[in-house]
């Protein structure tokens, strides 16, 4: 059964989201997502020992070889994407059977646990194929449920959002599919080791290039990178608090990876930094993302809103990273996405837990907060702290190889900017901790009670895991360091 | 009407490139389907845009970008049916020459979708099912609202017979001429669904057929008639089944020793193993398809019976069963 690793990861959630049909009492398919996201998460551990002792693995989806059928194959940056999916994944539904009970009408909890696993499936198949034109497939599971969910919040300009959402994110996929489509003629294959090695002969052909933009601007459409992320913000605030914990932890990292896979591994180096600049671009696309989003941050009055543009500001710093283009560029970037998903899913969460017990994340309605909600606050200060990047906490980590990465070959502007970026982090931060320790609470409300245990046990394992890597970085800094090495075709 | 016109032609464009499967798809959903559906959509919101208050100059610009990006693209590609085209030399020759041996069709697309790449089929069956799951979340009407509103149907019956007499009256002859046509659309279905290995078709074409049938159906003598036949928890049984078929067959696969969707090792003979295969997962397709697709069309329709407007309905509908009928002529 050990060879079949990388197949159960995706087959698994994918048979239980219809399974979940059957069974029809919340709390009973509760347990059983919960569950199957468990089981999930186990492989992906199993997944990432084994591709660290022993290489990159591959699968024969139906016996079949190669390019003529779909190839599974995980190296160290699949492994590293699993891991992180199947975690925060797992985690975040501990607290749905509690969240959903106030943010969703009784019918919908069935329907709502089957579209978190088919987003989850949809994620892993993304992140697990060597196949291009699977990607595309399963880019559909994962957007269409997530549009969905997304559509479920309480709030009906959810269904706007949703809708926005839907357009974007269609425009991508689709640009995608165009890209896929022009790569297939001019190479034949589908499989992406195989249009690597056949795609030297062509790569000086115009459909070549245009392949490569119309996959770059799709892919750079779903990762909400600066210009492209006008349908984040909402999607983020009004989808129900369970759906943007999860998919603010994971969503765009999943983008974050095709990106990579297709620059890396499949165009190669050379190609993609060469056709176009787009190491100047992504540069500065990043950095103003950075502070285009961080400064919208600041004058935004819903939390959720604020977590949501700075979400677009961390992307600014993937893409940095990614733009800087060494292997320790590429390593920051990928430490980026592990921590992130770490802080962004316990800040999301938290806020799930005040939207539970005071109904709303306004600004203003968080006055007093700090004394009611002792512990859930605590967590949003630490996982603002590592959102700012301070030492002993897993922002400090990435950020500081970010500017490693920057220094080593001579950007010290960037490196300066990257700093600056972070101060606005602490002004947004800083006027939560304001409004929530130093005023009265709001004339006229009952205490508001400290959340429910269901809540504080998965926030609190998010923000003590964010203290965790922050201290001991090996686990991280090494499957990262292996993975851009990989890619960077160094050999350890 | 120009979605079915503009579906309808791609359908043909698709059979003079030679892809009679994909054109037969095209046909069924491009030109029956999504016209129906827009149509439904419509008649739930308005005909008509809200003003703009803004110049779209921005959107041109966009769109004569990925425009000229498009024909820029074109520029190097092979010429069309050139033989020494990438796509004929590398991966294709192997499906043309030894599919035959190996999967034993005669359909070339048939196994290249069921058993050379059938995990991308099983994706594709996952999407259909996440959108019928997305609409039920989404558009389905509450438990509660739905109950109380078949009460009072049933006790504004009587109230409301003569009017919906009247409205029978004017649809006799469909009324009539569909009731002889269901039952042959629906073993044209079948037929397409069995017989996907030998000609073209297969699972998501006859599951499109089969769920227009019943849609006709459901058009011509109520939603209210249809439901009782196909009530809302059994289709969502039979979405979730055709995908657990689907699946099940690649974890038998598993447990008889071979990867995920080997079909040879589900029987002794290796091509036996093939078309057993393939016939479950097309089957799966199809109860998946078929399910998704009245799910879809239930809860569109449900929710404008909720808006109450009887009145207005008798023209919309007209329209639907007109696009309804081109989808039949395009699919035979």
């Amino acid at each position: 059964m050990l060879a079949h690793l990388p197949i159960l990861q995706v087959i698994v959630p994918l048979m239980a989201a219809p399974l979940c049909l059957f069974l029809n009492r919340s709390k009973l398919v509760w347990l059983f997502a919960l569950l199957v996201s468990a089981f999930t998460c186990a492989n992906s551990i199993f997944l990432l020992q084994q591709v660290m002792s022993s290489g990159t693995i591959t699968y024969q989806l139906g016996g079949w070889d190669a390019p003529w059928g779909i190839e599974y194959r995980i190296d160290e940056l699949n492994a590293l994407l699993l891991l992180i999916i199947s975690t925060i994944g797992t985690v975040v539904l501990f607290a749905a059977h509690t969240s959903i009970q106030k943010e969703l009408a009784e019918d919908r909890h069935t329907l709502f646990y089957s579209l978190y696993l088919l987003s989850i499936t949809g994620m892993f198949g993304i992140v697990s194929t060597g196949d291009l034109f699977n990607v595309f497939v399963f880019l559909e599971i994962s957007s269409l449920s997530a549009y969905a969910l997304i559509g479920l919040g309480k709030d009906r300009r959810a269904l706007w959002a949703a809708y926005q959402y839907l357009i974007m994110g269609t425009i991508g996929a689709t640009f995608i599919l165009i890209g896929i489509g022009l790569l297939y003629q001019m190479t034949g294959t589908l499989n992406m080791a195989d249009i690597a090695s056949r795609l030297a002969e062509v790569n000086q052909t115009r459909t070549v290039f245009a392949a490569f933009v119309f996959l770059i601007v799709g892919v750079c459409l779903k990762l909400a990178l600066f210009p492209l992320h006008l349908w984040l913000p909402n999607a983020y605030a009004y989808a129900p608090s369970i759906v943007t914990a999860f998919l603010a932890a994971t969503a765009t990292k999943v983008a974050v990876y095709l990106l990579i896979r297709l620059s890396f591994t499949i165009f190669g180096i050379e190609f993609s930094f060469s056709s176009l600049p787009l190491q100047n671009l992504f540069l500065v696309l990043g950095l103003v993302g950075i502070f285009a989003a961080s400064t919208a941050a600041i004058y935004k009055t819903n939390v959720k809103h604020i977590f949501a543009y700075s979400s677009i500001a961390q992307v600014g710093y993937m893409i940095v990273g990614y733009a800087i283009q060494t292997p320790t560029g590429l390593m920051a970037t990928l430490l980026h996405l592990f921590n992130h998903a770490l802080m962004k899913s316990a800040l999301f969460l938290a806020l799930g837990a005040v939207v539970y017990r005071i109904g709303s994340a306004q600004l203003s309605q968080f006055q007093g907060l700090g004394r009611q909600m002792p512990l859930t606050m605590a967590a949003i200060v630490v996982a603002g702290l590592s959102l700012i990047g301070v030492p002993l906490t897993v922002g400090f980590v990435s950020k500081w190889y970010l500017l490693v990465a920057a220094v080593e070959v001579g950007m010290w502007p960037v490196a300066v900017l990257v700093l600056l970026g972070s101060l606005l982090a602490v002004i947004y931060i800083w006027r939560i901790v304001e409004i929530a320790y130093f005023k009265p609470p709001l004339p006229g409300r009952e205490p508001v009670q400290e959340a429910p245990w269901t809540f504080l046990a998965p926030i609190w394992a998010l923000v003590l895991a964010n203290i965790y890597f922050g201290i001991d970085t090996r686990l991280s800094v090494q499957v990262a360091q292996a993975a851009s090495q990989s890619l960077f075709g160094i050999n350890p | 009407m120009l979605t079915g016109i503009y579906g309808l032609l791609s359908a043909s464009f698709f059979v003079v490139l030679d892809a009679v499967d994909v054109a037969f798809t095209e046909a069924a959903v491009g030109a029956g389907i999504s016209g129906l559906l827009m149509l439904a959509a419509i008649t739930m919101t308005g005909r008509s845009e809200a003003p703009k208050r803004h110049k779209p100059l921005l959107a041109l610009l966009v769109v004569f970008i990925t425009g000229g990006m498009l024909i820029y693209g074109t520029l190097d590609m092979p010429y069309f049916g050139s033989f020494d085209a990438p796509v004929h030399q590398h991966v294709a020759p192997r499906y043309i020459n030894d599919s035959m041996q190996e999967v034993g069709v005669p359909n070339i697309v048939t196994s290249v979708l069921g058993s050379y790449r059938a995990f991308d089929t099983l994706g594709e069956v996952a999407v259909i099912f996440t959108a019928g799951i997305g609409v039920l979340s989404l558009l389905s009407l509450p438990l509660r609202r739905r109950s109380s509103k078949l009460d009072e149907s049933s006790s504004e019956n009587s109230s409301n017979s003569s009017q919906k007499d009247q409205m029978h009256e004017q649809h006799m002859v469909l009324r009539i001429v569909s009731k002889v046509l269901i039952p042959f659309i629906l073993l044209f279905a079948l037929y397409v669904q069995f017989h996907g290995d030998f000609g073209p078709g297969g699972g998501f074409q006859a599951g499109v057929i089969f769920a227009a049938a019943i849609i006709l159906y459901a058009m011509l003598f109520g939603l209210d008639t249809a439901r009782r036949v196909f009530n809302q928890s059994i289709i969502q049984l039979i979405a979730a089944i055709g995908l657990l078929l689907y699946a099940s067959v690649g974890v038998v696969s598993l447990f008889n020793g071979g990867n995920f969707l080997d079909y040879n090792v589900l029987a002794a003979d290796p091509i036996a193993g093939q078309h057993i295969g393939i016939l479950l997962i097309e089957l799966g397709v199809g109860f998946t398809v078929t399910a998704v697709m009245i799910i879809i069309f239930f809860n569109f329709a449900g929710r404008r019976e909720a808006q109450q407007q009887a009145t207005e309905r008798n023209s919309p509908e007209l329209n639907v069963t007109q696009a309804n009928s081109t989808e039949q002529k395009g699919g035979e």
